[in-house]
């Protein structure tokens, strides 16, 4: 009895190894058909999987130097371990506070004036009278999408100069003093995004355009039967259709709150308004990059740190996403 | 009970015309910024440093683009961008196709997790600092390859254009391609590169214009030897920075302080002109293109 016993364990043990045995060998089996018969599509793709191993994964190993006290004869390995001195370092750092609330205020400033605009000029081009007409102001308003940062940032420059710029020159015609836009440290954030909202509020109305082309015609008609005005056809057609798009775009951003860009706040800073106009990216650049002595591991800290808040944020969003619209962003 | 009519409401008319004022105001808005430089650009020194310039050219004088044309800097810079626009967009190009078709091919059994290998560096990247450490051990500070080299794929794209590829070539293709013999090579090169148009133009957009005509990063960070600055460097120099070297403005008489002073405000709207040419050359082209491309992008794939 007990000998049968343990035969029928053992058989069962030995039926589950099979089974798994078998699975293993299945999926390797149809590893090994795939390698032949696709075998030309991973050639295709082998040279930008190395492409991306080599300038996106390998920065990513290298990001431990944060760890290290790094010296470039030693090499990363090389390199003493230094655990979080780098970090304590920075958080210790009057930097700190003023690099983190800086990239805060100029990010939640640029969601809540740059983010209605796109919806309403989307909402009132797919309303415009006219064909031609509409086409003209989709064509003119995409066009400052393509202006590059450094000619944005020098416009700026020319516009708001208190000597030559026209800003001033309607300030001053209306009788108030002429404003240094530029090195005022409170109206940076104010002159970075609005200016943001003039380059981008075209392009980023394609997006709900491209959504409110999909509009079911027949929703239009039965409202129009019902007596609905063109305004209430866009409080109740047109504005629930793209909702969910709109959702979506503002919990993309929401996943982008520590994440100002560096090359247009780096061009608009200058020494006057450094107190607040310096934000992660430039501070990262500064001490990792050009100061007298190149700190490449306190660099890499903060880098590291902004990072690792990004990808929390961004999981913690699409999350967020899922039990709200029930999609994901991946 | 109101009567149904086909003609317009009052409520109706109101919301059209103020619609419509909505949007001129928007074309203003957008408008006269660019024709301040346009025209600014097409005016004379006197006219632009003493701010008579409003709407059309004042004093129509060609001394800005004279200047522009004659300083080796900005000559210089705008050869160098257009080596790397067109070298680096070429690799751009291949790179995006040969990373994205065989993503869309949904018999692939390694594109998932090819896919998850790409889509991670959207969430996560290594960061500044650890990727110059890269660039200097690969010996690529100050070439021309690190223009084109480090930036030779964007993940966005390599979506968009899969993305592309699965909504427009249909399984049959493939199937009756194979019936005829055709290897997977051949289909790319036979069929895929003939029937993708569309999508390489919008490729060839975002990575010409975007990445490097109007790319500033890359080579501020990896390039000091002037001679292979991109235009933008230059540009940055001069607009922002204010810095214009005197002798580089060669046959231009420098007699007056004032004047020259003018003349550099002058050169900064001409400037900006010629450097935003191969863009308005390239945008009537490519809007229809464009429109379609972010439409694909955002079709989650």
């Amino acid at each position: 009895m007990q000998a049968l016993f343990s035969t029928a364990v053992s058989d069962r043990r030995a039926a589950v190894q099979d089974s798994r045995q078998h699975a293993a060998y299945r999926a390797l089996r149809s590893w090994q058909r795939d390698l032949t018969v696709n075998y030309q599509l991973y050639l295709l793709v082998l040279l930008p999987v190395a492409y991306i191993f080599v300038f996106m994964y390998i920065p990513m190993y290298g990001t431990q130097i944060a760890f290290r006290d790094f010296l470039a004869i030693k090499g990363i390995w090389g390199s003493e371990w230094v655990g979080f001195k780098y970090f304590a370092k920075f958080f210790d750092s009057p930097y700190f506070v003023r690099v983190v609330r800086n990239t805060l205020e100029i990010s939640l400033y640029t969601l809540a004036a740059g983010f209605p605009f796109p919806i309403l000029l989307a909402l009132a081009l797919n309303s415009a009278l006219g064909r031609r007409f509409k086409k003209s102001v989709q064509m003119v308003s995409y066009a400052p999408y393509f202006i590059s940062t450094v000619v944005m940032v020098g416009m700026l420059i020319q516009f708001l100069s208190p000597r030559i710029g026209f800003v001033n020159d309607i300030i001053a015609a209306l009788g108030f003093e002429r404003v240094l836009f530029l090195s005022e440290p409170a109206l940076f954030s104010s002159v970075y995004v609005w200016s943001g909202v003039w380059q981008l509020t075209g392009w980023n109305s394609i997006i709900y355009l491209a959504a409110l082309s999909t509009v079911d015609p027949e929703l239009h008609e039965a409202a129009i039967v019902d007596g609905a005005n063109r305004l209430r056809r866009i409080a109740h057609v047109d504005i629930p259709s793209i909702l969910p798009t709109i959702v979506v775009l503002l919990i993309i951003q929401c996943g982008q709150i520590m994440t100002v860009g560096f090359e247009k706040v780096y061009l608009m800073q200058r020494p006057l308004n450094l107190s607040r106009s310096e934000i992660i990216a430039t501070y990262v650049y500064k001490v990792g990059l050009v100061s007298s002595f190149p700190d490449y591991s306190y660099g890499a800290a903060i880098g590291l740190f902004n990072a690792l808040i990004n990808l929390v944020l961004i999981l913690a969003v699409n999350r967020l996403a899922k039990t709200i619209t029930g999609q994901s962003l991946w | 009970m109101p009567k149904p009519s086909i003609t317009v409401s009052t409520a109706d008319r109101v919301f059209y015309a103020g619609n419509n004022a909505f949007l001129v105001l928007t074309l203003l808005v957008v408008l006269y910024p660019l024709i301040y430089v346009l025209s600014s650009s097409f005016s004379s020194t006197d006219a632009v440093i003493s701010g008579r310039v409003w709407l059309w050219p004042v004093d129509p004088s060609l001394r800005g683009y004279e200047a522009v044309f004659t300083h080796q800097g900005i000559l210089r810079g705008y050869y160098n961008s257009f080596f790397y626009m067109v070298v680096g967009t070429t690799v751009n190009v291949t790179m995006t196709i040969l990373a994205g078709y065989p993503l869309s091919r949904r018999d692939f059994k390694a594109r998932n997790a090819i896919m998850m290998f790409f889509v991670f560096t959207l969430i996560f990247q290594g960061g500044l600092i650890p990727t110059y450490i890269l660039i200097r051990n690969l010996g690529m500070v100050n070439t021309r390859a690190v223009m084109i080299i480090p930036v030779a794929l964007s993940v966005w794209n390599v979506i968009i254009t899969r993305t592309f590829f699965q909504s427009t070539l249909a399984p049959e293709l493939l199937e009756a391609a194979r019936i005829d013999g055709c290897s997977d090579f051949q289909f790319v090169y036979y069929v895929v590169l003939h029937l993708s148009g569309a999508i390489i133009a919008v490729n060839a957009l975002f990575y010409g214009v975007v990445t490097h005509w109007n790319g500033f990063f890359q080579g501020f960070i990896y390039l000091n030897e002037k001679r292979l600055y991109p235009l933008q460097l230059v540009l940055r120099e001069i607009l922002i920075l204010n810095e214009i070297e005197q002798s580089m403005l060669t046959n231009v008489d420098l007699e007056a302080l004032e004047a020259r002073q003018g003349l550099v405000e002058l050169l900064k709207y001409s400037l900006i002109v010629v450097a935003s040419v191969p863009v308005l050359i390239m945008y009537p082209f490519v809007q229809r293109y464009f429109v379609k491309g972010v439409m694909i992008g955002a079709i989650k794939g």
